[in-house]
């Protein structure tokens, strides 16, 4: 975390001159300088790093230069969004993936197997933002049966603003959810395969076979359990991805998340706010990896924290 | 790889190949894409980098097949009137130089590094195994987002612009080398503790003769499959950060380009422009990855399915 503060602030620094962007190039240097001193933006970069961590470590990043408030409110006030579209997208991959990735390793020489395979290296090498492309040209251009941009109607519960209990903002949903499930799916969907193939051909699941236990309690039981855990580490793996991902499939939809208003912060070069966004998205990236090391903790309790390397 | 095992890899290739026609279509399409695109001063209608050699009054013209078409322009032009066939061919060799070049500078931190860690032994080795690690960690894609967005936002769109090509290459390049560290480390390990390079040592060699003449050659296999599955993701993962803005601009049209550009006609009912450099660029895609996974199931014996 705090290496990721450093390297933000290290940017803040290299960054152009965010006066620029305030005030425009036609006011004098005289009000210039002012202003920066008022910012403290002609303190020496220790001093300015020591204050940025001094108000960071008390939840203060700074104020976004564009909309006036405090960054954090900006990018946590757009978390649900991304939250949202993330949420809906994993559960696409996961009840999808886990049969798919099933089948395809207990019945490796069927034509269905072969099908998915197939499907999945197509899946693969379609970019996220053309398969939304494609989806908003078929859906909403073409057949006009679904939104192609925005979130919708949203209903506000607490600080948190949810597309999820409306039917306008279910169907606003619908399209990007498919898009970021696609790009996961066919890598899940293989990993699930790797991972069932590798159980599959143990000798404890051959053993219970043997001794009578049906396919689908062996297949069910004995392998995914252990299957799913090289799953889950090498998904932990997939965050970075996955946020890539939804930022990638928030801009072809304008879907009003983190990472769209990221790429907003960068063309307007509103830098507090790309520090804030960056310093959120490493802490995102921590709590997620512990998460999956404390699944996996649950998942086998061979694996102890200190025999982790 | 000396004579006699290169002829084997071939021939197991090639047995390969043709047992799954799939692979073969790939390589042919690849290789017709390939010589297109390179070509391309030489057989498109039009210069899109020339601004005198269209006219924005050519805009959006239709594909030849749909109504309103225009002779001249085969796959229709863009919201400038530009060829887009010409556009898609100086595209697709932008694409793929980014694509190579950078697997080429990913192969040259990555290489070097896994033969050092498998070679030299555990302190070193656990060292860059853990810096790779963490790289791999934070996901190459999202690295390069946020290096390109602070170039962007430090220097401006247009310095962005005419750096695109070389700053690409260098952080798509930069981000993915743990892929070739890893696959060249797990390699050597198994190498080195063969009899050969045994009865090298013994024979005095040097160490870095050893690397060179008797582990390097015998791990180039696997390091070709992985510069295959890379070259695919270096072209995706540039098109990517081309459709946000932060690849290559307008006036050097990737392919990724090609589709942001297009991205807003689409609700105007131009879909050509977006659909069809999106198409070739899934069909590049698609051709590398079968050819990646014919070369892997080929040269690695572990994988072949049972």
């Amino acid at each position: 975390m705090l290496a990721i503060a450093l390297i933000a602030f290290a940017v803040k620094g290299a960054l152009g001159d965010p006066l620029r962007e305030i005030m425009g190039e036609a006011v004098p240097e005289a009000e210039r300088a002012e202003l920066r001193h008022k910012l403290g933006l002609d303190a020496p970069w220790p001093t300015q790093l020591a204050r940025y961590i001094g108000h960071a470590a008390r939840g203060d990043l700074g104020q976004s230069y564009v909309y006036k408030r405090p960054t954090l409110e900006v990018v946590l006030a757009k978390f649900p969004a991304s939250f949202e579209l993330v949420l809906a997208a994993s559960l696409i991959v996961l009840l999808i993936s886990l049969p798919a990735g099933i089948y395809c390793a207990v019945k490796p020489r069927s034509l269905g197997a072969k099908l998915i395979l197939g499907l999945s290296v197509l899946g693969i090498s379609v970019p996220v933002f053309l398969t939304g492309i494609i989806l908003i040209s078929i859906f909403s251009v073409w057949l006009g049966l679904l939104p192609a941009f925005g979130r919708g109607e949203t209903v506000r519960i607490g600080f948190w603003e949810t597309g999820l209990l409306t039917l306008d903002g279910l169907k606003h949903l619908v399209l990007p959810a498919i898009t970021l499930s696609s790009i996961m799916l066919p890598l899940f969907i293989r990993l699930v395969r790797a991972a069932m193939l590798d159980q599959l051909g143990t000798d404890y699941v051959r053993t219970a076979r043997a001794k009578g236990a049906s396919r689908l309690r062996v297949w069910l039981h004995h392998a995914l359990r252990n299957a799913l855990l090289p799953l889950v580490a090498l998904g932990g793996l997939q965050i970075g991805n996955m946020l890539a991902f939804t930022l990638l499939t928030e801009t072809v939809f304008q879907w009003p998340g983190m990472g769209f208003l990221f790429l907003e912060a960068v063309t307007r070069a509103d830098v507090p706010l790309i520090t804030t966004y960056l310093v959120a998205v490493g802490f995102l990236f921590v709590v997620t990896n512990t998460l999956a090391d404390v699944v996996s903790l649950w998942l086998d309790p061979r694996i102890s924290l200190e025999g982790r390397r | 790889m000396n004579g006699e095992q290169a002829r084997t890899a071939y021939a197991s290739v090639r047995a390969f190949a043709l047992d799954r026609p799939g692979s073969m279509i790939a390589a042919l399409l690849l290789g017709a894409v390939a010589f297109a695109a390179f070509a391309a001063p030489l057989i498109a209608p039009q210069n899109p980098f020339d601004l005198a050699s269209y006219d924005v009054l050519d805009a959006n013209v239709p594909p030849l097949w749909l109504t309103g078409s225009d002779p001249r322009f085969l796959l229709g032009t863009d919201s400038q009137g530009r060829d887009l066939l010409s556009a898609i061919l100086y595209g697709t060799r932008i694409s793929l130089t980014v694509g190579v070049l950078a697997v080429g500078i990913q192969a040259a931190i990555g290489v070097p590094l896994g033969l050092i860690g498998g070679y030299v032994g555990v302190r070193v080795d656990s060292l860059i195994a853990r810096v790779a690690d963490v790289q791999l960690s934070l996901s190459t894609l999202i690295l390069a987002i946020i290096a390109l967005a602070l170039v962007r936002a430090g220097l401006g769109g247009e310095t962005l612009g005419r750096l695109a090509v070389p700053l690409l290459v260098l952080v798509i390049g930069i981000a993915e080398w743990p892929y070739f560290a890893r696959t060249a480390r797990a390699a050597t390990l198994v190498e080195s503790a063969k009899d050969h390079v045994r009865a090298a040592r013994a024979l005095g060699a040097s160490d870095a003769g050893i690397v060179r003449r008797h582990i390097l050659p015998n791990i180039l296999s696997p390091l070709i499959v992985v510069a295959t599955t890379q070259i695919a993701g270096a072209i995706m993962a540039e098109a990517a950060l081309s459709f946000l803005g932060l690849g290559l601009p307008v006036t050097q049209p990737s392919l990724g380009t090609l589709i942001r550009s297009g991205y807003d006609l689409i609700f105007a009912g131009v879909w050509w422009v977006t659909v069809l450099p999106g198409l070739t660029l899934v069909g590049v895609l698609v051709a590398v990855n079968v050819l990646g996974d014919t070369l892997r199931d080929a040269l690695d014996p572990r994988l072949t399915p049972r």
